[in-house]
């Protein structure tokens, strides 16, 4: 069964092994996530529960959310997710998860929404190599020549050329929990997730296990 | 106190003697031979000490057969079996970078008088 919980990214540390080496962990703090929904496949079309994560005062969202939310009697709530699952009944709306969810030594995926870069070159979003500095060089960071001449006429489809970069929904896979902290509800994960600090993160089980 | 913060000093050890850039330090390091562990002493110089909770690193430099070497330890590392102050240096900056261009006498560091 698949388990996810949305979380806060709070940034980056190392943790020492007994052998000496040292591992880079993101820590993320992962709720307490609530039940807001259960989605089934008569009402829904589909198993699911849906649930929220960071509180915010009622004053602060939209009366249909604010309704929606009261529904599970623990506030309201910043972020929502769907996690599909098997049976929904298992679980309770109102009901909390934390990290307990999870266990050392698992794998997840982390899907965040990686910083945005803005509109950026070809050298930083493509990595292009660009020409030098200097002696001379009139060629910097340009991306140079984009195609051919009479033939094709055009510039092909899926060129690689400056453009926005960043701001995008990505997913790392297979990162290993390497720790928790139940009682302040932390998370440590091998390694960096995508995001900026304090951005949300969805956590869940490894689509593709390392085997 | 962020969590980050807390997490780090959980891991901080709180028997690592205080030493500074200029301090000759006997490092005994565990090393992992198969099955036996044993301890070498890496003996030298501090030339750098770098900060940052857990994180924080320091690095050492001795001449071995006439050759400089210098190796670069986390101060906080399960690793580090303990660390011994030999002597305390004088030194007027915090990165020595200049003992790597001195050799013999002039790479010496002289000796904190005692107050």
């Amino acid at each position: 069964m698949k388990r996810g919980l949305i979380g806060k990214k709070l940034g980056m540390t190392q943790l020492f092994w007994d052998d000496g080496s040292v591992m880079p962990v993101t820590v993320i703090e992962m709720g307490p996530c609530v039940v807001v929904q259960k989605k089934t496949e008569e009402t829904d079309g589909y198993n699911a529960i849906q649930i929220g994560f960071g509180r915010v005062d009622e004053k602060r969202v939209t009366k249909p959310i604010a309704g929606h939310c009261a529904k599970s009697g623990k506030g309201c709530f910043r972020f929502f997710k769907e996690i599909r699952i098997e049976s929904p009944d298992d679980y309770e709306v109102g009901q909390q998860m934390g990290t307990d969810i999870f266990t050392i030594g698992d794998y997840v995926d982390v899907i965040g929404t990686t910083k945005g870069r803005g509109f950026t070159g070809a050298v930083k979003r493509h990595g292009f190599r660009g020409g030098r500095a200097s002696h001379g060089s009139m060629f910097h960071r340009a991306p140079g020549s984009i195609g051919a001449s009479a033939f094709p006429s055009r510039v092909f489809k899926g060129k690689k050329l400056p453009g926005h970069m960043g701001a995008v929904r990505q997913t790392v896979q297979n990162l290993m929990v390497v720790g928790m902290r139940p009682e302040r509800n932390l998370l440590f994960v091998s390694g960096p997730v995508p995001g900026s600090v304090n951005g949300m993160v969805l956590v869940q089980d490894a689509k593709k296990l390392q085997g | 106190m962020n969590a980050i913060e807390i997490l780090e000093k959980e891991q901080m050890r709180t028997d690592i003697p205080p030493f500074r850039a200029g301090d000759t330090v006997k490092v005994h390091v565990k090393i992992v031979e198969g099955q036996k562990e044993r301890i070498q002493i890496f003996e030298g110089v501090v030339i750098r000490k770098r900060r940052g909770l857990c994180r924080a690193t320091f690095t050492v430099r001795k001449i071995s057969y006439g050759v400089g070497v210098e190796r670069t330890f986390p101060v906080h590392s399960p690793v580090i079996e303990k660390i011994e102050v030999i002597t305390r240096g004088r030194v007027r900056r915090s990165r020595l970078y200049y003992l790597r261009s001195l050799r013999g006498k002039k790479a010496r560091i002289k000796e904190l008088g005692r107050r």
